[in-house]
This record gives structure tokens, C-alpha cells and sequence, in this order.
């Protein structure tokens, strides 16, 4: 197989581990001068858009920054519970930058780029160093040092965080740097503005249209470069964990303006959500990985004790240890619970499947706090006081406050949305759409097919290939914004020193802003019978069934026909009520579930065409004797990255991936 | 020292602060002095007490101080709560402030309010008449006897008990209050605190409500 | 269940608003407020009328975006929720539930029950952050926090920025906000070198955005959603006292 010759991945040359170093010390340089004469628009304020923004500020560029929030504080990356990982290896337990590079590519099912991931490995520990200047609250030993935990996928302790709302610190990190830009006049902020469209000129990336949410003014935007860190895409499922306004189109409109689409298809599904409880559902909540270093996962052995419970009949906590089937532990002795996430989605729905279900739906697993709460917790603290034979009363209030630092922040929210108490009885969990790993393709510039075109974050096809680890996602976004676009967009905007800005009353601004607002008048004018919500539930359903934890040739091709006649109506029968010249949170919606409806036939033609399973893309017919994914190097070791032709024609480009430190190997977390 | 210091919110509330404790201080001299009269000796020690305070000078220009603490903590508190109003123009059609905040906390305006209306009739009743008229310093009378007077009317003793009613509730609030402005928050010792400001504003608006009470009904003689 | 509700209507900052009464007839007590918001605007939707416009996004209380006062509180009857995580369950079939926007001169509403919160972002911008540079930073380790301090610090960063103290206290005050920004860095050795400047400007800024002043009343307390204590007030107090004392501008 070789590489299309539209992708080029510009690798520096060099060895891995020197290949960032030299790349770093070789870039050409725009000087400070003429860095106050280069303006950059970055869309999406979230730990990508808000690091990327302020450092490229105290740089010296002139930055606009975009968010649809009313406050750049709030973007999604504010949710992130579990932590971040860093190879720092304070806890001397092994850990090295080529050990996370390591952990991450096999993470990731051999489906990323090596030289990518290693600087992501490699800038990992700037990050936290970074982050605690900026004054976010890490958890602390207390010593005064900063503290560890461990997270799926891995063996070592590497994850830094600050309780269940390590996203948030971050966030507010990120976000107060870039406040203080504001300030200081180097960035011009946007809240409460949706891109929605790209503006090329000659080829090149030159600006934005955006949509005042207020007034419903559309505005045009110049800058020499463009940023993108909108996000990503998991709402097109429209139940997961992202935030109600997470989309798609920002990529979407870059996608059709000619930036490539790398790896559609690769979902994450985490194992550790609230289960749905009705029809109502209007998001998932995630229930931070971080439980299973302590929660144990089970369903009943037998058959007719998981009916009991699904009826209401049995109290799961009268199951017996011998009756319980810790499957996990049972399939996968040495990573047990830790599994990473794409596996362990599979072995819950495997499981459910098989009719061990265990709520009213059939579709949720036991989480199970109860073990470590009284013979890990209960015990240490026994110990500690001393106490001789203590008994399982005992046991349970010892362990109780230690659980509750840990956890309490998660296990109020899982009794405030399902009104159980975890403390007294096993949560119930299944797993839920949660990440994309596909997005933009982009090169070691982190700059799309298209010049002067940037994708960062959980925007770009990214790093982790075909599955992402636990608290890598934060990792990802930070280096893109604080340490390596800093650098790679000189080499860009190097060259741009001489282009003066152009006016935005440029033919192309006013062709881009004609293109959105013929759309805006195309929904304003439909006036049908059914809201955005009723397409984007439909839309939900398909993907979840035919594209979700596992998918299969025959309901793939299903599913495309059935989401081209879902976007036949959608465009028939929608209904958008108001006017666009005001605030229409419908309008706004509806915008991006058109935009849904088309990604998601390409997301189905991406899973139709790899004919293999990797990481969270499973395909029924490609799986070992005993369930595992299986994956085809042969003939699938690179990233699809698909060109827009025209709606329901695309074309596929391939990036070869070549592994030259690292031997390929079947996963195996047994 | 910042310029404008005192013009911003928590300037502005420092006085507050401030003058809240030195009345708070007042209230415990004036009590005391006035509690001489429950030993029901026909105001003699009372008498002597306040005969005392008026000729001592290191007590007139303490008073200077009183008045001027009185009236900044008054013209500020104006100033406050003109302020708050604006800070919501439009207010809520239905409000469950109750199950946020007590009541009186959120009423220090209209409680201090009834409380300086109570000190101008208090200030006209006593202090006009010790300070500016010669009934006293001539000798024709004494305090107390002008206390015995004033408490004969029985509308007077109740004004002056809803007046220590009202005091009592800005205390209840106003006592910890002074402290959290002054930033004197802690763990341990704000509990105690605000246990003893709980008492204060109990036992000190009491003793002030018993005195014409008792000498209405002429326990005191 | 069978709700009435009473929603505050606006067409935009210029209008006077007022209040519409909804029926909904089945409402599970499942459902989350906002699922039920979500209901009520697929009915208005389906009769031609204008849905209810309302902020919102993570739906985990954790991003600070939604913001009702329904009955007369921030973020309804519970302690410690957002208006996300209220769920139907916490009323009774039959009730009737009043839902205003918050209410404040610096938070001027755009829209029914949406406010513009920006003055929030503006007091950031006088001062909530520590002036370093991407790739300035030391070790994370050569920075030693006591445990005590980077707990009290953390709590106090969990502010989301929601708003609903300004919206619970009489006074319109943003006092608690302010005060867990000042106090995360006050607490914090990063925090040191700009400490008196940031209590003095951010301090500055929130009386030109037009909040109110601080009476303690304690009602932002018991309304935060995350629980921000009122020794960050005292603590900012402080700060404020100190560094307007020592000043030498
Ligand atoms: C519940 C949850 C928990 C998670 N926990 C972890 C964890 O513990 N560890 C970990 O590493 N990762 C975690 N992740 C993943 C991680 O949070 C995200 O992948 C990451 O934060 C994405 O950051 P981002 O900057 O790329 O995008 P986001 O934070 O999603 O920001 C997107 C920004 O783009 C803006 N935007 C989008 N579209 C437009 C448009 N059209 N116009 C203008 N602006 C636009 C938005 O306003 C927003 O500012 C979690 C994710 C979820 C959902
Ligand atoms: C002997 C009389 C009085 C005493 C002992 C007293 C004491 C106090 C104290 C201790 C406070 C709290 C200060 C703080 O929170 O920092 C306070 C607040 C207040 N006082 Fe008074 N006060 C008295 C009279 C008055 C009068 C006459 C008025 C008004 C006309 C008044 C109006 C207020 C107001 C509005 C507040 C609210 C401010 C706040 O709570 O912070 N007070 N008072
Ligand atoms: S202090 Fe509490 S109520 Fe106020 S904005 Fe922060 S989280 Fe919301
Ligand atoms: S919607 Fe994010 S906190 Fe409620």
C-alpha cells in the first residue's frame, strides 16, 4: 500500500526521538515584529482552542477566538472528570516518554501515527508543569507533592487530577490565560458565535463567516491562518456524554471546503455511563473511569437471577460472591477491571446480550463498590487504627470517608440523576458514545489538507488511532494548544508575513456568507411538521444500532439509505420556528444536525469499507474464536482519509502507517 | 494605602464594619451605666455613674466619636442599600428567600431604620434635655428622675421596646456579621463567635427593654 | 405527572416580558427540569408558537450554562444542584412551578430565560489568573503545596461561574464569585507574587459591572451549586484589607 499523494505527513526526518527537537530548533521563525501583523482565528475555546489561542497571543499574533458558549469557560473540555496523563514518572513506578508513546499507540490499536504520538508523549510533561504554574488546583500528597492515579489501559500510575473535575481545572486554566489576553488586547473574544462556513482564498485558508447568536447577524471574519479546535463529534448519535451544543460543523463546512476526513468511523464508547432511563434521555452522563481502579463489574452467574433482578424481585446486593461473574476479571486476569474502554464496552454489551442485563432494559452492568469499600479502604484504615478482627460493620464505616474523598463528588451525582444510593447498593452502569477519535486529517503541522487550515483537539483524526486511553484526551488538546501549534504554525505564517489582510468584502467572504445564508433561508422556509430534535433522535437511533458498539456489513449499508431518506425528510419536513434575525437556539440547532445527517453516511461508508476490527471499531464478521477484535495489518494498517466530492460521494485517500519503534502485535490485556 | 480604598464594596462595608463594632462597644458602656439602675437605690449610683461621664473629657470626645460613628455608619448604610436596589432593578415575582437567609439578616436597612427613629426621640428625651437645657446641671433634677418622667407614658416604653426588638435583630445579624467584613472567618472560632453574638444581641436589647418597663410599672423606684 | 408552569417570556432586552402559563400532562419523574423544558418546547414547537428560549449545555452541572430561578430559588428546591440535575422527582404531581431568569442589573436578559453573564468574564480579565507564559514554567514538582492549602484551593475553584449567587443574594452581589477566584490564588504559592493587585483590580471591576455590595446574608452560600463557602468572602475581605492597606498606588 502506499500513501496518496495528497497526504503528505511532512515527518521531519531523524530518528523518533529527535525528530520534535529538530523540527523545533530548524522551523522558520516569524519575527515579533511582524508576528503583531499576522491575525489568527481560532474557533472553540476549549483546552485545544484556549491554549492554542493565549500562547499564540503572548506570542504576538493578533487572535480572534470563537465560542457558540456565552462564555469561553464553558466549553466542553469543562466535563472531563477523570484526569490527565503526563509521563512524568514521579511515582518511580517504570514510566517513561517511550513508555506512554508505547501504551498509546497499542491503545490505540496500531491505527496512529508514530511520530505524532511520540511528541504528544514527549510534551506530556510541560503540560503539567504548565498547568500548576497557572495555578490549577492539582490533587496533593501530603508531602505537597502532586498525586497519581491510574487509569485504563495502563499499568503505571500517570494520571494527574483534581478530584472528578480535572477537565474543569484545566479548562479554567487554560481559559484564565486566556482572559488574561483579553485583557491585554492581544485577543478579541467571540462568545456566543457559531462558525459557519470557511472562507478560501486562492486555496488558502483566509477567514470565517460566524453567526452572532444574538442578533443573528452573520459576520465575516479575516485571519492568514485558521484554527479549528471545535470539538468533537459524538452528538451525532445524539445520546452520549458530550454537551447538548457539541458539533460537528465547524469540521464539517472545513470537510466540504476540501480538508480531508480522517477515520470517520472511529467511535469511543465508554463502559461507564448512567444507563438510559426513557424516552426523555436527552444526554448521557459518564461516570468517570476512575471507578473501576476501585468499583468491581459484575452480573449475576445465573440466568434467572438477573431476571429477578430486572423485575425488581431481588436485591442484587443477597447474590452471593459465588453466584456473581466478575467478567472482566474472569476474561482478562491481568488488566481485570482496567481494561481499556473499548474492550470493556464490548464485554458489558456481550454480556447483556446474553440476557445478564440487569435493569429494567436489560441494557446495565454492576458497578460495585462494596469490595474495596470494606476490604481495601475498611481494611487499611483498620490497620492503621489498629483495630484486631474488625467486623464488616466496622469495615463499611471505615471505609466509607475514604470513598467518599475519592469518589463523592460522582457517586452524589450518580444518586441525584438515578436516585439510588451507590454507597448502599452497586451502581448500575452501560456503556455510551463518549469520544472520536476520527476528525480533520492533519499533518505534523496539525494542518489540514487544506494551507493555512488547522485542526486541533479532539477535532483533528488525533492521536489515538483506532481507541483512546483514559485522560489522554486532555493531553492531546493542551500539547496541540500550548506546545506544538505555537510552533508549527510558523512555518505556515512565515511565509504569509508579506500577505497584507485582505478586506472581507473580498468575492470570497461574500460567496461564503451567501452559502450560509441560503441555508439559514432553506430552514427558515421549510416550515414542516416535526422539530430538529425528532430528526436528530431518529438519526441517534440508526447510528447506535447500525454503527455503534459493533456494526456489521448488511446494517451499515442500511443504515446509509436509511440516513439519506432521514436527510430527504429533515430537508421536507423540518420545522424551525422564530426568525433568523434573532436568538433561535432551534435554528441552531437544526444547522447542525443537517450537518449530522451528512457525516453520519460517512461515517457508515468508513465502517463499511474497513473490513476489520480495531479498537472501538468492531465489525461482527472480523473477530477471534473467543470475541476479540481482529485486526487485518495486512491491508488496513492506515488512516482513511476521505476527500468530499459531493454529497454521498467521497472519495478515499490512504495514509500509510508505518511502525518502525514499536512491533506490531495482536492487543492483549489477558 | 490604595487610593479610593474606602469607594469601593468592601470599603464601603469595612466602615460598616467598623462602626458597627465601636457601636457595639457603646452599647456595652452605655448598658452597663444604665443597668446601675436595677439596684433600685432611687438612681443614686446611677446618678453619680452618669454625673461621672458627663464631666470626664476623655468621655465628651469619645462622644464626638460616638456621633461621628453614628452618622458614618448611617449616611453608609444609605449609601448601601440605595446601591443594592440598583443592582436589581427588576426583581423577582416569586421569592423563597427564606430558604436561603434569615430574614432580619436581609432586613438590616428597615431594623436600623427603625432604630434611628427610635434614637432621635432617644437623643431629644435624654440627651437634649441633660446637654442642652439646665434641668440637670442645675441640680433642679437628675437623670433619673428625667427617666422616671419620660417611662411614665406608656406609649413611650412601648416605642422603646419594639426599639430594642428591632435592635436586637440587627445584632442577631449585624454581630458576626462585623467580623466576616472584617475577614475574620474561621473554622473554629467563627461558631463561637457567632454564639456569643447570639447572646449579645439577646442579653443587651433586653436589659435596655426591662429599664423603662420596670420603671413604668415602678419595680424600680 | 401534571405540572403547570409559569415561564417568564421576553422576546429580547428592549421588551418588558411577562409570564405565560403551560400545562404539561405527563411528565416522569425521571425526567430532569430541563428534560422537561425540553418537552414543554417540542408541544410549543408542534402548536406554532415560540419555544421557550433557555441556557444550557453540559447537562452535568458542571459547566455553568443553565440558569433558572424556579420558585423563588437559583436552580430550584435542592441544595447543591444546577437546574440540570434537577430532576422531576424532587416535586409533587399538580404542582405549579414559577420559572424566572436571574435577576440582576449586570446580567441584562437576552431572551426569556437567558441572561448575558459576560460581566463574569470582564471581572476574570481584571485579574483572575496568573500572569505566566506558555513554557515559562519549572517543574511541577519544585512547587510544593500543602495538602490543606491545594484542598481549600480546589474548593474553591470548583466554582462553574453560574451565576446563582449573584441571582440568590438580595443585593444582586457577586462577592462569592470574586471571592473563590481571589481565594484559589491566595491560597495558592503561584498565587503570591500578583496577589495584592488581582483582590484590588477584580475587586474594582465587579463595582463598574454594577453588582451589589455584600451584606452577609449568607444566601449565595446556601445556593451554590458547588458549594463555595463564605470564608472566601471573609478570606477576600482580607485580602482586600491587606492589600489596600499596604498599597503604594
Ligand atoms: C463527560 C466527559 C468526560 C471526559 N473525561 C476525560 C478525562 O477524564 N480525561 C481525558 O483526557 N479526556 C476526557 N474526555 C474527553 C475530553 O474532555 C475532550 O476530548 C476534550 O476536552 C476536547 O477538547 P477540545 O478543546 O478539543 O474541544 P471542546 O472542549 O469540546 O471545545 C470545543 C469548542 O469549540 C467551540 N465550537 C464548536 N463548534 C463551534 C462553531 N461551529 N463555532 C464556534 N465555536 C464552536 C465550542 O464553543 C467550544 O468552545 C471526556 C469527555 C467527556 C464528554
Ligand atoms: C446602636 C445602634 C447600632 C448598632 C450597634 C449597629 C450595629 C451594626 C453592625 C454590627 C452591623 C454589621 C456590619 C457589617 O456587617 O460589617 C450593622 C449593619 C448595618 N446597620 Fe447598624 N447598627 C446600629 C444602628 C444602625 C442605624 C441607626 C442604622 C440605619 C439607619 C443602621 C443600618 C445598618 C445597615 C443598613 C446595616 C447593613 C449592612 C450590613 O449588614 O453589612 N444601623 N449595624
Ligand atoms: S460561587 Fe457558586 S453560585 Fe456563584 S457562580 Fe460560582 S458556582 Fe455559581
Ligand atoms: S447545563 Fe451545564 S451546568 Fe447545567
Amino acid at each position: 500500500m502506499a500513501t496518496s499523494p495528497k497526504l503528505d505527513a511532512k515527518i521531519p526526518e531523524g530518528p523518533l526521538q529527535e525528530k520534535w527537537t529538530r523540527y523545533r530548533s530548524t522551523v522558520p521563525l516569524v519575527n515579533p515584529a511582524n508576528k503583531r501583523n499576522l491575525e489568527i482565528i481560532v474557533v472553540g475555546t476549549g483546552l485545544a482552542g484556549a491554549s492554542a489561542a493565549a500562547s499564540l497571543a503572548e506570542l504576538g499574533y493578533k487572535v480572534k477566538a470563537f465560542c457558540f458558549q456565552d462564555s469561553a469557560r464553558r466549553a466542553h473540555s469543562i466535563a472531563a472528570q477523570g484526569g490527565i496523563n503526563a509521563a512524568k514518572n514521579y511515582q518511580n513506578d517504570g514510566d517513561s516518554v517511550y513508555r506512554l508513546f508505547y501504551d498509546t499507540i497499542k491503545g490505540g490499536d496500531y491505527r496512529a501515527r508514530e511520530a505524532n504520538v511520540y511528541r504528544l508523549a514527549e510534551v506530556s510533561a510541560n503540560i503539567i508543569d504548565q498547568c500548576v504554574a497557572q495555578g490549577v488546583p492539582f490533587a496533593r500528597e501530603y508531602g505537597g507533592y502532586l498525586s497519581n492515579r491510574s487509569f485504563g489501559g495502563t499499568q503505571v500510575q500517570r494520571t494527574f487530577y483534581a478530584a472528578g473535575q480535572t477537565g474543569q481545572q484545566l479548562l479554567l486554566g487554560a481559559y484564565s490565560a486566556l482572559m488574561r489576553q483579553v485583557a491585554l488586547g492581544q485577543v478579541q473574544m467571540f462568545a456566543r458565535h457559531e462558525m459557519l462556513n470557511i472562507v478560501l482564498i486562492d486555496g488558502k485558508a483566509r477567514g470565517i463567516i460566524a453567526r452572532n447568536l444574538i442578533t443573528g447577524e452573520l459576520e465575516r471574519h479575516f485571519g492568514h491562518a485558521v484554527i479549528l479546535a471545535s470539538g468533537g463529534y459524538g452528538n451525532v448519535f445524539y445520546l452520549s456524554t458530550n454537551a447538548m451544543g457539541s458539533n460537528a460543523t465547524a469540521i464539517w463546512k472545513a470537510h466540504k471546503k476540501g480538508a480531508f476526513f480522517g477515520n470517520p468511523c472511529f467511535t469511543q464508547i465508554h463502559p461507564t455511563c448512567i444507563p438510559v432511563s426513557g424516552d426523555h434521555q436527552s444526554k448521557l452522563t459518564l461516570m468517570s473511569e476512575s471507578l473501576r481502579n476501585d468499583g468491581r463489574i459484575w452480573v449475576p452467574k445465573k440466568l434467572e437471577d438477573a431476571k429477578a433482578i430486572r423485575e425488581g424481585r431481588l436485591n442484587p446486593n443477597d447474590i452471593k460472591e459465588e453466584d456473581r461473574d466478575y467478567y472482566l476479571e474472569r476474561r482478562y486476569p491481568a488488566f481485570g477491571n482496567l481494561v481499556p474502554r473499548d474492550v470493556a464496552s464490548r464485554a458489558a454489551k456481550e454480556r447483556c446480550d446474553a440476557g445478564y442485563g440487569v435493569n429494567a432494559t436489560g441494557e446495565a452492568v454492576f458497578l460495585d463498590f462494596a469490595y474495596n469499600l470494606k476490604y481495601k479502604y475498611g481494611m487499611m484504615e483498620a490497620n492503621r487504627l489498629g483495630i484486631k478482627n474488625p467486623t464488616e460493620q466496622q469495615l463499611k464505616e471505615l471505609g466509607r470517608p475514604i470513598v467518599e474523598e475519592k469518589y463523592g463528588n460522582l457517586f452524589d451525582m450518580y444518586k441525584q440523576i438515578t436516585g439510588v444510593d451507590p454507597y448502599e447498593n452497586p451502581m448500575m452502569i452501560y456503556p455510551a458514545v463518549h469520544y472520536t477519535m476520527g476528525g480533520l486529517w492533519v499533518d505534523y503541522n496539525l494542518m489540514t489538507t487544506v494551507p493555512g487550515l488547522y485542526a486541533l483537539g479532539e477535532a483533528n483524526f488525533s492521536d489515538h488511532g483506532a481507541n483512546r486511553l483514559g485522560a489522554s484526551a486532555l493531553m492531546q488538546g493542551l500539547a496541540d494548544g500550548y506546545f506544538i501549534i505555537p510552533y508549527t504554525i510558523g512555518a505556515y505564517l512565515s511565509n504569509e508575513i508579506r500577505t497584507k489582510p485582505i478586506s472581507t468584502n473580498h468575492e470570497a467572504f461574500v460567496q461564503a456568507e451567501n452559502e450560509v445564508k441560503d441555508q439559514i433561508n432553506r430552514l427558515m422556509s421549510i416550515k414542516g411538521k416535526h422539530t430538529v430534535d425528532h430528526f436528530h433522535k431518529r438519526l441517534g437511533k440508526i447510528m447506535w444500532n447500525k454503527c455503534g458498539m459493533s456494526r456489521n456489513a448488511k446494517g451499515l449499508q442500511e443504515a446509509i439509505q436509511e440516513i439519506r431518506s432521514l436527510r430527504e425528510e429533515f430537508w421536507k419536513d423540518v420545522k424551525v420556528p422564530g426568525t433568523d434575525k434573532e436568538f433561535n437556539p432551534e435554528l441552531e440547532k437544526a444547522g447542525r444536525v443537517a450537518d449530522f445527517l451528512e457525516l453520519a453516511e460517512l461515517m457508515c461508508i468508513d465502517a463499511l469499507h474497513r473490513n476489520e476490527s480495531c479498537g472501538g471499531h468492531f465489525r461482527e464478521e472480523y473477530q477471534t474464536e473467543d470475541g476479540e477484535a481482529l485486526r487485518d495489518d495486512a491491508n488496513f494498517s492506515y488512516v482513511a482519509a476521505w476527500e468530499f466530492k459531493e454529497l454521498g460521494n467521497w472519495e478515499l485517500h490512504k495514509e500509510e502507517l508505518k511502525f518502525e519503534n514499536i512491533k506490531v502485535a495482536q492487543r492483549s490485556y489477558k | 494605602m490604595a487610593k479610593g480604598m474606602f469607594s469601593y464594596s468592601i470599603g464601603k462595608k469595612l466602615i460598616m464594619g467598623l462602626t458597627g463594632m465601636f457601636l457595639i462597644l457603646f452599647l456595652i458602656v452605655h448598658c452597663g451605666i444604665n443597668s446601675l439602675i436595677f439596684l433600685n437605690d432611687g438612681g443614686e449610683t446611677f446618678n453619680r455613674a452618669a454625673e461621672f461621664m458627663s464631666h470626664n473629657w476623655l468621655m465628651r470626645t469619645l462622644e464626638v466619636g460616638l456621633f461621628l460613628g453614628f452618622i458614618l455608619h448611617i449616611i453608609q448604610s444609605l449609601i448601601l442599600t440605595l446601591e443594592n436596589k440598583k443592582a436589581r432593578k427588576i426583581g423577582y415575582a416569586v421569592s423563597n428567600a427564606n430558604a436561603n437567609s434569615k430574614w432580619y439578616s436581609r432586613s438590616m436597612g428597615l431594623l436600623g431604620t427603625l432604630i434611628l427613629i427610635f434614637l432621635i426621640l432617644h437623643l431629644r428625651h435624654f440627651w437634649v434635655v441633660s446637654r442642652f437645657t439646665d434641668h440637670i446641671s442645675s441640680g433642679e433634677e437628675t437623670l433619673y428622675d428625667e427617666m422616671k418622667e419620660v417611662f411614665a407614658n406608656p406609649i413611650v416604653v412601648i416605642i422603646y421596646v419594639l426599639a430594642q426588638i428591632s435592635l436586637a435583630y440587627h445584632l442577631m445579624h449585624g454581630f458576626q456579621s462585623a467580623f466576616q467584613t472584617l475577614g475574620l472567618n474561621h473554622k473554629k472560632y467563627t461558631p463561637i463567635i457567632k454564639k456569643i453574638g447570639t447572646i449579645y444581641a439577646i442579653i443587651i436589647p433586653l436589659l435596655f427593654a426591662l429599664m423603662p418597663i420596670v420603671m413604668y410599672l415602678g419595680i424600680v423606684k | 405527572m401534571k405540572i403547570t408552569l409559569k415561564v417568564w417570556r421576553q422576546k429580547n432586552k428592549q421588551d418588558a416580558g411577562h409570564f405565560e402559563t403551560y400545562q404539561l400532562d405527563n411528565v416522569s419523574p425521571d425526567m430532569s427540569f430541563l428534560e422537561m423544558f425540553d418537552v414543554l418546547n417540542e408541544k410549543l414547537i408542534s402548536e406554532g408558537k415560540e419555544p421557550v428560549a433557555f441556557d444550557h449545555d453540559c447537562r452535568e452541572g458542571i459547566c455553568g450554562m443553565c440558569s433558572m430561578y424556579i420558585n423563588g430559588r437559583p436552580h430550584g428546591p435542592l441544595r447543591g444542584v444546577t437546574t440540570c440535575q434537577l430532576h422531576m422527582r424532587s416535586f409533587k404531581d399538580g404542582d405549579t412551578i414559577v420559572v424566572e431568569p436571574w435577576r440582576s442589573t449586570a446580567f441584562p436578559v437576552i431572551k426569556d430565560l437567558t441572561v448575558d453573564r459576560s460581566a463574569f468574564d470582564r471581572i476574570i480579565q481584571a485579574g483572575g489568573y496568573i500572569s505566566v507564559n506558555t513554557g515559562s514554567a519549572r517543574d511541577a514538582n519544585n512547587i510544593l503545596v500543602p495538602k490543606e492549602n491545594a484542598d481549600k484551593a480546589f474548593l474553591a475553584a470548583a466554582c462553574i461561574g453560574c451565576g446563582a449567587c449573584v441571582a440568590a443574594c438580595k443585593n444582586a452581589s457577586a462577592m462569592l464569585f470574586v471571592a473563590a477566584k481571589v481565594s484559589q490564588f491566595a491560597l495558592l504559592p503561584q498565587g503570591q507574587i500578583e496577589r495584592k493587585q488581582r483582590v484590588l483590580n477584580m475587586v474594582k471591576k465587579m463595582d463598574e459591572e454594577g453588582f451589589g455590595n455584600c451584606t452577609n446574608t449568607g444566601a449565595c452560600e446556601a445556593e451554590c451549586p458547588k458549594g463555595i463557602s463564605l470564608e472566601n468572602i471573609a478570606r477576600m475581605n482580607r485580602e482586600y484589607i491587606c492589600a489596600a492597606l499596604t498599597s503604594e498606588k
